[in-house]
């Protein structure tokens, strides 16, 4: 634990950093693969819809003693185990004290027979005391087409609201590709995995949605922080977006923890306890959606919308700006450190002040012999302003004043 | 440092005193425990076979108006499907709601037609029969509750703002309407109702200052001779029915139709009528009050109903239902009442070929109608639903056409506990993660989550109770996968504060700091969430409705509890020094913000 919250801090002040948005190529090659793989499957495949869309067929059973629960249960599990894809999902519930009413999608003739035969043998039912009759869909083009009009209307004025909430219409356009991406990769992912979709799927989409522009805006709450004042913090603009997305790294990370478990736990019980069920197809679509969710908003939407803003004049003179400051060389960085019984060279000059870079000799150190002065190592760029500390003696801790201060006690708290 | 103006106490306890009523709410409504859905509990059955042979895309249509009257605000979870071609299957979570079958069945053709002959017709012969005031008064006695309006009109007291009140008494059943009206007509129509209008309130002027009852002669005559030259075409007239030759029709009723008037016979209370409603033609009906009329071809029909409601408006003591028209509609409504305003004649409001009132108007009327009398509050409710959403193109035979059974639950039983387990196990797993990771914090993170589940599960109670909010297996998953997102915004608050604390500020600074980055990146990030359950909510249908209900109401408790009880309480407990010292349990210790040592308040 503490070490993820060292890891926390390190991405805090920047002093760790994975580079979100300049290996860019990188993740858009990742989700470009996977997005394909998703159209593939749902080109290929194709979704299957449940009965609640396509409508199908009724069957009606009378049956001779009275009609529970239990029996409807049986008729449900015989129905779906008759190895007929259509009657996979059968709906079947009780209708009065004698009847049982099942529900499956559109059959052609001969699994029609085997359907029959299922029902007949778990309620013993007579194949004239079942009537079979065409039902339409409950979820009918009107109710789809009216939900697509809403989600039109919802992408319009979501787009303007974060248009007009972070100033930048730039972000707007990344959050709703990194929404695509993520609604892509969920019917994807619906197609390959055969799983129903229901009205209960379409929810879970629903709030995929919402869940993925949410987490896109708290992620872009904290670039449009960072990147205000760009003159200021001295980060190109680049820099300063990628050190936003490290700095709500712990924060998506423990978000999306906290939001996949519960539906971890509900895709878990439903798919391996309970076989087909609605709940399973919810948390399918719940799971597939926050995760890539997530993803999005740090892998796709901030690179995405950094590469979009690179062309700003603002950006690019930030761009310059960062550059110009890193060329500028500490003039004290380069001064070797002086160890006691360094020999000092005839001519006066320490003999190490050749060029800058060269690495100590690991050799000369271990030799025993005479220290011969060393360089600092160059991994460590100089910073523009005022010289870099050689490296402690002991550990350092980051202060209030930020400045790294010894660690060391004063010697009446060390007990001496 | 804290400002003078927060008080983390107080909040803490409004918020709970607000908690505390919701759930003194719950317990007046007595149920602890919500409605479950279809899928769970099963329900009722109705089922509905068509008049005549209608076309696939009538029954469609049949079905999606169907669907929007049972599931209207979206929260029912009702399932409405077409079966075999000629039938309707409702299913309605919760045992025993025969009380829908009117409901969902009423074809709902409203329309408003005049009153040319109420009980008998006075003076059929001479052509020139007004409402005398004997029947205007008529509807008075066996609506009680409604008298005022009635005897507004009949003293002919002018009021601006006047809905035309409407009396009668609707049977629980009878409730809907539909309204059909050529616009060129009733402009054409409309300019020489305005000329009779003006002749009419000159006789109605002359005829105020006298007593009620010798109104009656004076009325009668004056408007007979302006409507004498259109008299006779007016029952010819295809589908061209204006207020004029509506109004023509009422003060001079053709001879043919006073004797059908005359032969008819009202059936007996409670007996299914089967009136063949044609608005273009002249009808002769009862009243759910015993009355007979004989009424004008319709004037308005219920397509041009824009909006209708419920409720008790101020200073009344019943039920009424507001209607609201299209522009056109609305002409000729005021049309219509300004021609037999103070003449004591009437106008009726005919719902499936029944006259449920039957109105006097004492004034012009330019805004909508208003239908009084015997309501009940579920009675005008499910009148305004069907009004609303329009007549149906079926009809279904009410005798034998109809049949309700109880259903099942679709769901095997253990599906349910399932859920349930599944959902608690990993809420139980995200509160243990919240603990491990954020110590002391994660009490506040838990009992966010509690507070918000204790809240949700209050609203979907009282929601139960007044919406007919029902719960399906989807929906219990989406709520407990909504607590966990609700999260969310601790997360981002909790990681705000360790920021600052990085940063070198103290943490009774950094939770005040905190606070505000944190509120504002969470309202804008829900404020997407609220766009979307607004805009879905506003367009979708059905399902989709109640998914934007539920996301919009989580998002808005996800809020609430943010602001009024994590705050607060990451406020009250910067106090202690457990949590300012840093101490190593407390989730703010050096080692958990990952620093070497962090900054104590004041004399650090």
């Amino acid at each position: 634990m503490s070490k993820f919250t060292r890891f926390g801090n390190q991405l805090y002040t920047g002093k760790k950093s994975i580079d979100f948005v300049g290996r860019k190529w990188t993740w858009y090659a990742i989700s470009a693969v996977i997005v394909v793989a998703a159209i593939v499957g749902l080109s290929v495949r194709g979704l299957n819809m449940g009965l609640e869309f396509t409508g199908g067929t009724q069957y009606t059973v009378t049956v001779s003693g009275s009609a529970g629960q239990s029996l409807a249960d049986k008729v449900r599990s015989a129905v779906g185990d008759s190895g007929v894809e259509a009657a996979a999902d059968p709906t079947v519930t009780t209708s009065g004290a004698h009847n049982v009413i099942i529900q499956i999608k559109s059959v052609s003739t001969t699994d029609n027979t085997t359907v029959v035969n299922a029902i007949t043998k778990a309620t013993g039912a007579s194949a004239g005391d079942i009537s079979q009759d065409h039902v339409g869909a409950s979820w009918g083009k009107e109710v789809a087409t009216k939900a697509v009009e809403g989600l039109i209307v919802f992408l319009i004025a979501v787009t303007i609201f974060i248009a007009v909430y972070t100033r930048q219409w730039k972000m707007s356009v990344a959050a709703i590709v990194a929404l695509a991406h993520d609604v892509v990769i969920t019917i994807g992912v619906y197609a390959l995995s055969g799983f129903e979709v229901t009205p209960a799927t379409v929810t879970g989409f629903l709030t995929i949605l919402g869940f993925s522009l949410y987490d896109t805006v708290v992620v872009f709450d904290k670039i449009k922080e960072n990147t205000k004042n760009l003159k200021a913090t001295k980060r190109s603009f680049a820099a300063a977006s990628n050190l936003a997305v490290n700095q709500t790294l712990v924060r998506s990370i423990n978000t999306s923890v906290v939001a996949l478990i519960p539906v971890a736990a509900i895709l878990w019980v439903s798919a391996v306890q309970l076989g087909t069920s609605t709940l399973k197809d919810l948390a399918l679509a719940l799971f597939v959606g926050m995760a890539a969710g997530t993803y999005s908003s740090i892998f796709i939407a901030t690179p995405l919308f950094v590469q979009l803003k690179s062309g700003e004049k603002d950006v690019i003179d930030s761009e310059r700006r960062a550059r110009q400051r890193a060329k500028q060389v500490d003039p004290y960085a380069f001064v070797p450190t002086f160890a006691e019984g360094m020999p000092v060279e005839d001519n006066g000059e320490l003999s190490g002040d050749t060029t800058p870079g060269v690495v100590p000799n690991p050799e000369a150190a271990s030799s025993g012999g005479p220290a011969k002065p060393t360089l600092r190592p160059t991994d460590e760029r100089p910073t523009s302003r005022g010289r870099t500390a050689p490296p402690a003696r002991g550990p350092l801790r980051e202060g209030g004043s930020g400045r790294p201060q010894p660690s060391r006690e004063p010697r009446s708290k060390r007990g001496k | 440092m804290a400002r003078k103006n927060s008080r983390p106490g107080r909040n803490l306890l409004i918020f709970f005193l607000v908690l505390i009523c919701a759930y003194v709410l719950v317990a007046v409504g007595g149920k602890w425990k919500p409605e479950l859905g279809l899928d769970l509990q099963g329900g009722t059955r109705i089922m509905m076979i068509a008049k005549g042979h209608p076309t696939g895309e009538a029954m469609s249509e049949a079905r999606n108006i169907i669907d929007q009257r049972v599931n209207g605000s979206g929260v029912t979870s009702a399932k409405v499907t077409t079966q075999g071609g000629n039938q309707i299957v409702v299913e309605i979570p919760g045992k025993s709601r025969d009380d829908l079958v009117n409901e969902v069945s009423q074809t709902a053709q409203l329309r408003f037609r005049l009153v040319a002959c109420q009980d008998a017709c006075a003076s059929s012969t001479t052509g020139a029969t007004a409402s005398t005031p004997t029947p205007s008064g008529a509807p008075t006695a066996p609506a009680t509750g409604s008298t005022a309006p009635v005897k507004k009109g009949a003293k002919a007291h002018a009021k601006k703002n006047a809905t035309a009140a409407a009396t009668g008494a609707p049977t629980a059943g009878a409730k809907r309407a539909g309204l059909g009206f050529d616009q060129k007509t009733v402009k054409k129509g409309g300019k020489k109702a305005k000329a009779q209008k003006a002749a009419k309130k000159a006789a109605a002027s002359t005829s105020t200052a006298s007593p009620s009852a010798t109104v009656a002669p004076t009325t009668a005559a004056t408007p007979a001779p302006a409507a004498t030259p259109t008299t006779s075409t007016t029952p010819d007239q295809k589908g061209d029915v204006s207020v004029k030759d509506a109004v023509a029709f009422m003060n001079n009723p053709p001879a043919d139709q006073v004797s059908k008037f005359d032969a008819y016979t009202c059936p007996a209370k409670g007996a299914v009528t089967n009136v063949n409603d044609d608005p273009t033609q002249p009808l002769v009906t009862c009243g759910d009050d015993g009355h007979k009329y004989l009424l004008s071809p319709a004037i308005i029909e219920g397509t041009q109903v824009s909006s209708a409601s419920s409720g008790i408006p101020q200073g009344s003591v019943g039920y009424v239902v507001t209607l609201d028209f299209h522009s056109s509609g609305r002409k000729a409504f005021a049309d219509a009442t300004g021609t037999i305003s103070a003449t004591g004649q009437m106008m009726a409001i005919v719902l499936d070929g029944q006259v449920i009132s039957a109105l006097t108007a004492s004034s012009r009327i330019d805004n909508g109608a208003q239908i009084s009398g015997g309501f009940t509050q579920d009675s005008a409710s499910a009148l305004a639903n069907n009004l609303k959403f329009g007549a149906l193109p079926v009809a279904f035979d009410r005798q034998n056409g109809i049949s309700h059974t109880t259903v099942g639950p679709s769901l095997a039983g253990n599906q349910l506990s399932a859920g349930l387990w599944a959902g608690g196990i990993g809420l139980l797993l995200v509160m243990i993660y919240c603990l491990f990771y954020y110590r002391g914090l994660g009490v506040v993170v838990v009992g966010s989550l509690i507070i918000a589940g204790a809240s949700t599960y209050a609203m979907v109670l009282l929601l139960s109770k007044t919406a007919g909010f029902t719960l399906d297996l989807p929906g219990i998953a989406g709520l407990i996968v909504a607590v966990g997102i609700t999260a969310d915004s601790f997360i981002v608050y909790f990681e705000r504060i360790r920021d600052e604390m990085r940063d070198g500020k103290s943490m009774r600074v950094a939770v005040e700091a905190a606070w505000v980055r944190a509120r504002a990146t969470c309202m804008a990030a829900d404020s997407v969430s609220i766009l979307a359950a607004l805009i879905l909510y506003i367009f979708g249908a059905g399902d989709v409705r109640g998914f934007a209900f539920a996301l919009g109401l989580s998002t808005i408790i996800d809020l609430v509890v943010f602001f009024f009880f994590t705050h607060p309480m990451i406020q009250w407990l910067a106090h202690y020094k457990f949590f300012n010292r840093g101490h190593r349990l407390s989730g703010l210790d050096s080692e958990a913000l990952g620093v070497d040592r962090i900054t104590v308040g004041g004399r650090a």
